[in-house]
C-alpha cells in the first residue's frame, strides 16, 4: 500500500480532508465521485485522457539536468518541466482530466476559479478543445496582475468574472466560484485547479497530476542508473503540483519538500481549519477567521492548503519550508540567466529553497528534482515592476 | 428516538405550530448596527425565533447581502464572543439560533462552543457547511447542551438522505428553497413549494424554508405548503439601507399580517 493511497471512504486522509460543503453540493460531490472512480479504472477513459496528453498538451515533459546552475551550487539539480506542457504549465493534466469527465456526466458548462490565470487558462483551453462554455472568476488584484492571462482566457473563448469581494485574489475566487456552482450545478461542473475542496477533489487532482511524478519516477530512474534522488522539491500553494510529483516518490527513499511562500505559509504558520470544502492546515486569526496571504505569486496567495498535504507533514513524510519574497525574485534571475530557462514565480520559490540550502541541509553533492510547475512569461511584466522598484 | 426530549427551539415552534400558527423566522447579522434593538422590534412584530449570524470570513452559502452584512460586522470588530456575550446580556422572548460557519466551530471546538451557547441562552445551530457527513460529532455535543442543531435540505438532495437529513434535524428542518445563495428573488422558485412538500411528507417536526423569500406574498406562497419561512436578505438590505429597528418591525409585521391570513 502506497502511503499516497486513497483516502477513507469519507475522504480522509488521516484526520484530514472530509466534505464540508452546503447541502445543495453534496449531491454533486456523490456524482463526481462515483463517475470519477468508474472512469479512472476504465482503460478507455485513461486511454482518451493520456492520448490527450501525448498529441495535444506535449507529455511527456523532459527532465533536464541543470549543468551551470548544479555547478553554481556543487549540488545536481534536475528540473521535471512542466513549464513545457501545453498552456505553460502543470495545470493541463488536471483539466484535461475534469474535462473529459463533465463530459461524461452529461455536462455542459465548466466552471473555474484561477489565481496566477494558469488554472484559468487551462480550463479555458480544455473548454475549447471538448465543446465546453467555460466560466473563470478570478479576484479583482489577480486579474490587475496577470492581464496577459486574462486576455488568453478571452481569447480561448472563456467569461472572465472579476471577484471584488473580500480578498479580492484566491480565496475569494474560489468563494464566488462555489456560490455559482450552488446556483448550476445541473449543468456545470466546477473544475477545481488544485488538490483542496471536499472529497473527491484532493484526491481526484492529485490522481490527476500524478503523472508529474509517474513520469519523473522513470526518468530519474534511467539518468541516476537505476537510482531515485535525494531531495524532491515542490512549490506548495494549495499543492496540485507538489502533489503530483511526490506521489510518485513517496514509496522511495527520496526526501520530500514542499516550499511556501513566506506569506501563505499555511503549514508552517496554519493550524487545521475548515474552509472550501475541506479540513487542512489554514492560516487563521484567533477566533477563526481565514486570513488573507500575501504573496508576489498570485499562485500561491492562498491561506489554505491541500489536506494530504497537511497528512504527509503531520506522519513526517514530506517536510515543508518557506521562501521569502525576496529570495524568489533572485532565484528567479538565477534561473533565467544560468540556464536560460525563466521560470514562474510559483516554481521560483522551490528554485529558491535550493539555492539557499544547498551545501546546507542539502549536502554537497545532492541529487535535487525540482518541479518546474510553470514558464515565467506571465509574471514577465510584474517582475520588471518590482525589480525596477528594487533597483 | 420515542423519548427524546424536545430541545427549546423545537419545543416553541412544535407548540405553536400545532397551535394553527404559521412560523416566522427572520435572520439578522450579528454585529450589524443597533442588532439587539432589531432582534426586540422582529420579536415584537411576531417573530416566532431568531436566526443570528455569526459574521464568517468566507460565507460560501450567502448572497451580496449577507456577505456586506458580515463584512461590515466583522470590519467593526465584532467576535463570535462579542456577539454571545450581548446575547447573555440580553434576554427574549422567543428561542435565538444561531447560524455561522464550520470553522468558527471548529476553532473554538466543539464542547466550548457549544457551553457559550447555552450559556448565552442560545437554543438552536445552524451551520450550512456541516451536513449530515461531517455533522455527528457537533449534533451530539449539542444536543447534550441543550442546543437543537438544524439540517438543511436542498432540492437536490435525494430522498433517501432528505429522510435521513429530517430524523437527524433538530429545531425544524431548514428547507432550502431554490438551488442557490441567500438573497432576494423576483418571485418564488417552483422549489420552494416542492421542498417544503417532500419535507412535509417525512417528518412531523416543524418544516422552514429559507433562501430566496423575498417579501410577504412568497412567505405567504411557500407557507401554504411549509410550516413557516425564514427570511434573512430581504430584512438585511433594508438593515444595511440605514432602515434601523423601526424598518425591521414595520417589514416583519407585514410578514406576519400576512402568513397570519393563511387558513
Amino acid at each position: 500500500m502506497s502511503i499516497m493511497g486513497a483516502p477513507s471512504s469519507s475522504g480522509r486522509f488521516g484526520e484530514f480532508g472530509g466534505r464540508f460543503v452546503p447541502e445543495s453540493l453534496i449531491p454533486a460531490c456523490f456524482e463526481l465521485e462515483k463517475v470519477f472512480t468508474e472512469a479512472w479504472s476504465d482503460p478507455e477513459f485513461k486511454n482518451e485522457y493520456q492520448r490527450i496528453l501525448r498529441d495535444y498538451a506535449g507529455r511527456p515533459t523532459p527532465v533536464t539536468e541543470l549543468q551551470r546552475f548544479s555547478d553554481w551550487l556543487g549540488v545536481r539539480v534536475f528540473l521535471k518541466r512542466e513549464d513545457l506542457a501545453h498552456t505553460g504549465s502543470h495545470k493541463i493534466n488536471n483539466v484535461i482530466g475534469q474535462a473529459l469527465l463533465t463530459k461524461r456526466m452529461g455536462k455542459s458548462r465548466i466552471i473555474a476559479e484561477t489565481g496566477a490565470g494558469q488554472h484559468g487558462v487551462a480550463t479555458a483551453t480544455a473548454a475549447a478543445l471538448l465543446g465546453l462554455e467555460c466560466v473563470v472568476y478570478m479576484g479583482e488584484i489577480d486579474i490587475a496582475r496577470q492581464a496577459l492571462n486574462v486576455f488568453r482566457m478571452k481569447l480561448l473563448g472563456a467569461s472572465v468574472v472579476s471577484v471584488t469581494s473580500g480578498s479580492r485574489t484566491l480565496k475569494d475566487a474560489i468563494n464566488e466560484a462555489m456560490r455559482e456552482w450552488v446556483a448550476s450545478v445541473d449543468t456545470t461542473h466546477y473544475c477545481i485547479g488544485s488538490v483542496m475542496g471536499p472529497h473527491p477533489y484532493p484526491y481526484m487532482v492529485r490522481e490527476f497530476q500524478r503523472i508529474i511524478g509517474d513520469e519523473a519516477l522513470v526518468q530519474m530512474r534511467q539518468i541516476l542508473d537505476g537510482d531515485v534522488p535525494d531531495y524532491v522539491v515542490a512549490c506548495v500553494g494549495g499543492g496540485s503540483n507538489a502533489a503530483g510529483t511526490f506521489v510518485g516518490f513517496v514509496d522511495t527513499r527520496s526526501k520530500l519538500i514542499g516550499v511556501e511562500p513566506e506569506g501563505g505559509a499555511a503549514i508552517n504558520r496554519g493550524i487545521p481549519g475548515v474552509v472550501h470544502g475541506s479540513l487542512s492546515n489554514l492560516l487563521q486569526d484567533d477566533v477563526g477567521q481565514v486570513q488573507e496571504a500575501h504573496s508576489i505569486s498570485a499562485g500561491l496567495d492562498y491561506p489554505g492548503v491541500g489536506p494530504e498535504h497537511s497528512y504527509l507533514a503531520s506522519i513526517g513524510r514530506a517536510s515543508y519550508a518557506t521562501a521569502h519574497d525576496s529570495e524568489v525574485l533572485e532565484a528567479l534571475q538565477s534561473l533565467s540567466r544560468l540556464e536560460g530557462i525563466i521560470p514562474a514565480l510559483e516554481p521560483a520559490h522551490a528554485i529558491a529553497y535550493v539555492i539557499r540550502e544547498a551545501g546546507k541541509t542539502i549536502p554537497l553533492g545532492s541529487s535535487v528534482l525540482i518541479t518546474m510547475s510553470g514558464r515565467g512569461d506571465k509574471d514577465a511584466e510584474s517582475v520588471a515592476m518590482m525589480l525596477g522598484e528594487n533597483n | 428516538m420515542a423519548n427524546q426530549t424536545l430541545g427549546m427551539l423545537e419545543k416553541a415552534l412544535t407548540e405553536k405550530r400545532d397551535g394553527g400558527r404559521k412560523l416566522l423566522v427572520p435572520y439578522i447579522s450579528g454585529g450589524l448596527g443597533d442588532w439587539i434593538e432589531t432582534i426586540h422590534a422582529i420579536i415584537e412584530a411576531g417573530a416566532d425565533a431568531v436566526e443570528v449570524g455569526i459574521p464568517f470570513s468566507d460565507p460560501i452559502m450567502d448572497g451580496p447581502i449577507i456577505q456586506e452584512a458580515s463584512q461590515r460586522a466583522l470590519d467593526g470588530g465584532i467576535t463570535p464572543s462579542a456577539i454571545l456575550s450581548e446575547l447573555r446580556r440580553n434576554s427574549f422572548a422567543v428561542p435565538i439560533a444561531v447560524m455561522t460557519y464550520y470553522n468558527i466551530v471548529h476553532h473554538a471546538g466543539h464542547k466550548r462552543f457549544a457551553r457559550e451557547l447555552a450559556n448565552s441562552g442560545v437554543s438552536g445551530s445552524i451551520i450550512p457547511d456541516l451536513q449530515l457527513d461531517e455533522g455527528g460529532d457537533w449534533i451530539m455535543m449539542a444536543a447534550e447542551n441543550g442546543i437543537d442543531n438544524v439540517l438543511l435540505a436542498a432540492p437536490s438532495t435525494s430522498p433517501e438522505r432528505l429522510t435521513r437529513s429530517a430524523v437527524s434535524s433538530r429545531g425544524f428542518v431548514y428547507g432550502v428553497g431554490l438551488m442557490g445563495v441567500t438573497g432576494e428573488r423576483a418571485s418564488l422558485a417552483d422549489s420552494a413549494s416542492e421542498i417544503a412538500h417532500r419535507l412535509k411528507e417525512c417528518t412531523t417536526r416543524p418544516v422552514l424554508v429559507g433562501v430566496g423569500v423575498s417579501n410577504a406574498e412568497q412567505a405567504v406562497q411557500v407557507s401554504r405548503v411549509s410550516d413557516g419561512v425564514i427570511v434573512g436578505s430581504a430584512l438585511v438590505r433594508r438593515l444595511l439601507q440605514g432602515g434601523g429597528p423601526q424598518s425591521a418591525f414595520e417589514f416583519i409585521s407585514e410578514l406576519r399580517k400576512g402568513i397570519d391570513a393563511i387558513i
